[in-house]
């Protein structure tokens, strides 16, 4: 064992805390159900490979030649994980400076501080790569048992991206402290975050909509403009991409950039980490948002009062803000889409109802698990004459009343283009978002809504369900929106996932 | 005061649960209207497992729960609107102000909205919360939640109200505060159930005290009959109390 205090001994106590912090991720706290969890994971990680090689397969013995195109096309691609990584390394790095946790210990210690911020800010990186790394896993497996061991030098590629996207993280972070202060900088950081995390994509999308008149990101990538004003071939920018495509001297001068400015940004930050840490510790304390009293009590029904409490705390928690926003961005390309070709008789929505259903499913399950299993004052909830069916139900109606106002314009825009249109996408979003309610009820756990920050602690099996539910649905609308009796078929998946999710729930078993 | 007129707000009957090992243990228990009880005991001893089952958020392996002559278990939406259950977390939105909270309390009780928001005010002037009434609860001390948690168990004027160890963490002004409201309660004919670690409360406060351990009720009665109990006639309720809980180890 090494000393106490030393930067080794500081590490593996964060090394520690991450692997049970993991353990209870993947296991929702119950050890008992780590081997189910393992059979699930593995059967996962099949389908995703399955699903890469039907998606790169293409690639991997091409032999690509570096030109313009191919760079542009993989970097990219690169850009496009780089900016997904700076969004979770920057709700990491928030969550960081604003977890209090063993702040106090930490600081009243006697063990220099620095060092406990450097270990913990390398944790960040750490956890950022890993992700990195098993978002890429797939693809670059595929690629490397497809077109040979060259392409395994993307894992090295992704890790600098993790690297960098945390100094990026680390960066912004504190900018953000030192310009807007603690305070402010949280719901600041949630934002931009989640902006980020779907800027990229959206821009690419837009520019593609607006130029080619297609949703697909990869059009303006590719497009003669766009490869008129990129940078000569031989120019060190295109590194990343090159590395990737097996050239090891650009791997390695990545991999020692991202290294060195890590290292770098790690020393130059420890110490304001720790001052940051101390001023965001403080923000609890003396909070005061006033709100002008304008009018009396109303007499309401008790759903309708639950309902409007739900209402309320959504509205008023700067996460939830930030999350709800990234869903609601990724309509802006659909409704772009809506509005370009309105009104040209084309079959555009047949594109467009999948892609609204799908955000349905995804902002409905995601709602739900905030509302149902979050809850502030449970014994009050509790102990009120009103039956839990009657509670659980007016959160239900909370989420869905939420999913309705957003998603109605779109819907209603879809009608005006086609009523058939109209009714599919109407129907998709009502049956996402109700199916992704209810595996999030058959899911639910009771907690402090403050303790939900992290979408993470949410159960993993809920997550998944929920999502190829939503994939479900919105498979089933697209194939119905083309008049399509097939659409029965992925409609009996979604009903069969959320019969399992239902059959798997610990509700169900216990 | 004799109990023989007078209504009966809770009974428990032969109430049982059960985690790894009996928490509750056949428990019989009576409190009369417009009395002040105290439930006192060693840790683990089965009072708040006791106070939750009440409450309607445990349900009994066994046994029956009548609140103000209605069994909870068959009824419990009607058993609740009598009834008001504060914890020793105080348990409120950190979103909402006090005035919000406390119209979302009444809502959930049905109260109508004149007569709750008249009761509100009072119960912010009361509790000295007026100048922080339209502040977010989430800056709030954590006296000050504990005394919104308070007015929310107030605004509905239950009959019979349940409090687990209300006084932990509060400073001796907010303790005395709470105590005083508690004490116009039972004046006012309201029945107050509180667990206490803290014995000279007990002592000072209740009617009658109930000592309970390995979840059964070992003792019940006034100071001076739980003093009787133990064969001393000039000891504090500390002494009477390890006395007793000794005897029931032993």
């Amino acid at each position: 064992m090494s000393q106490p205090a030393t930067l080794t001994w500081l590490a593996s106590h964060e090394l520690r805390l991450s692997w049970r912090d993991w353990m209870t991720l993947v296991t929702a706290g119950g050890r008992s159900r780590l081997r189910t969890v393992v059979v699930t994971l593995v059967i996962f990680a099949a389908f995703l490979h399955l699903f890469a090689n039907w998606l790169v397969a293409g690639y991997a013995d091409a032999n690509l030649a570096p030109d313009a195109a191919v760079l542009a096309g993989v970097t990219g691609t690169l850009l496009l994980t780089w900016s997904l990584l700076l969004s979770q390394a920057m709700e990491s790095v928030t969550r960081a400076f604003y977890t209090r946790s063993d702040l106090d210990l930490i600081l009243t210690a006697p063990a220099s501080a620095r060092k406990v911020f450097s270990v913990r800010m390398s944790r960040i990186a750490g956890s950022v790569v890993l992700l990195a790394l098993l978002l890429a896993a797939p693809f670059v497996n595929v690629l490397a048992w497809r077109g040979g061991a060259g392409w395994l030098a993307a894992y090295g590629v992704v890790a600098a991206l993790g690297a960098l996207a945390t100094v990026a993280a680390l960066a912004l972070t504190i900018a953000l402290f030192r310009t807007i202060g603690a305070r402010r900088t949280r719901l600041i950081a949630q934002i931009v975050a989640a902006v980020i995390g779907a800027a990229f994509v959206i821009g690419l999308q837009v520019a593609a909509i607006l130029s080619y008149g297609s949703l697909s990101r990869f059009a303006a990538l590719q497009s003669d403009w766009m490869l008129a004003r990129v940078p000569d071939t031989a120019s060190v920018l295109w590194a990343p991409a090159r590395a990737v495509l097996g050239d090891l001297g650009a791997l390695a001068a990545v991999m020692v950039f991202a290294s060195v400015l890590l290292a770098g940004s790690i020393a130059l930050f420890a110490g304001r980490f720790g001052e940051h840490a101390v001023a965001a510790a403080g923000v609890g304390f003396g909070v005061t948002r006033r709100h002008r009293w304008t009018r009396g009590f109303r007499s309401r029904s008790p759903a309708r009062v639950l309902r409007q409490k739900e209402w309320t705390l959504l509205r008023r928690d700067p996460w939830l803000v930030s999350q709800t926003l990234m869903q609601i961005l990724y309509l802006l390309p659909p409704a772009l889409f809506l509005w370009v070709t309105f009104g040209s008789k084309t079959d555009a929505y047949v594109v467009l109802i999948p892609v609204v259903v799908m955000a349905a499913g995804q902002l409905g399950g995601g709602l739900a698990w905030l509302s149902i299993s979050g809850e502030d004052a449970p014994d009050l909830v509790g102990t009120a004459p009103v039956g839990a069916v009657r509670a659980v139900l007016a959160k239900i109606e909370a989420v869905l009343g939420i999913i309705a106002l957003i998603f109605a314009p779109l819907v209603l825009a879809l009608a005006l283009m086609s009523s058939w249109a109209g009714l599919v996408a109407g129907l998709g979003v009502l049956s996402a978002a109700g199916a992704a309610t209810l595996i999030q009820l058959c899911f639910r756990v009771q907690a402090k809504r403050s303790q939900f920050r992290r979408r993470q602690t949410s159960s993993r099996i809920a997550t998944f369900a929920e999502a190829f539910s939503s994939i479900a649905w919105a498979a089933t609308a697209a194939l119905a929106a083309a008049g399509l009796w097939h659409a029965l078929l992925p409609a009996l998946v979604a009903f069969a996932i959320l019969a399992g999710a239902r059959l798997i729930s610990p509700h169900a078993q216990a | 005061m004799s109990n023989v007129n007078r209504p009966i707000a809770l009974a428990l009957r032969g109430l049982c649960k059960r985690f790894d090992r009996p928490a509750v243990d056949a428990l019989d228990l009576t409190v009369y209207g417009g009395e002040f009880y105290a439930l006192v005991g060693p840790n683990g001893a089965g009072k708040t497992t006791t106070l939750r089952m009440v409450v309607g958020l445990l349900h009994p392996d066994a046994g029956a729960i009548t609140v103000d002559g209605i069994d909870s278990l068959v009824d419990p939406v009607t058993a609740k609107q009598a009834t008001a259950w504060l914890s020793d977390e105080p348990m409120i939105y950190d979103k909402l102000t006090p005035f919000e909270y406390l119209e979302f309390v009444a809502g959930l009780w049905g109260i109508d909205a004149t007569t709750a928001e008249a009761r509100a005010r009072e119960l912010i002037d009361w509790l000295g919360l007026g100048p922080h009434a339209h502040e977010r609860c989430e800056g709030f001390s954590r006296g000050m939640k504990q005394k919104v948690a308070l007015a929310g168990a107030l605004v509905h004027d239950p009959k019979l109200i349940i409090l687990d160890e209300p006084l932990t963490g509060l400073d001796a002004g907010s303790a005395r505060q709470v105590k005083n409201v508690l004490r116009e309660r039972v004046a006012g004919g309201g029945t107050v159930i509180m667990t206490t670690h803290i014995l000279e409360v007990a002592e000072r406060m209740a009617d009658r005290i109930g000592v309970i351990a390995g979840g059964r009720l070992i003792a019940e009665g006034t100071l001076d009959e739980l003093r009787l109990k133990t064969g001393a006639t000039a000891t504090s309720l500390e002494d009477t109390f390890l006395t007793l809980v000794a005897e029931e180890a032993a």
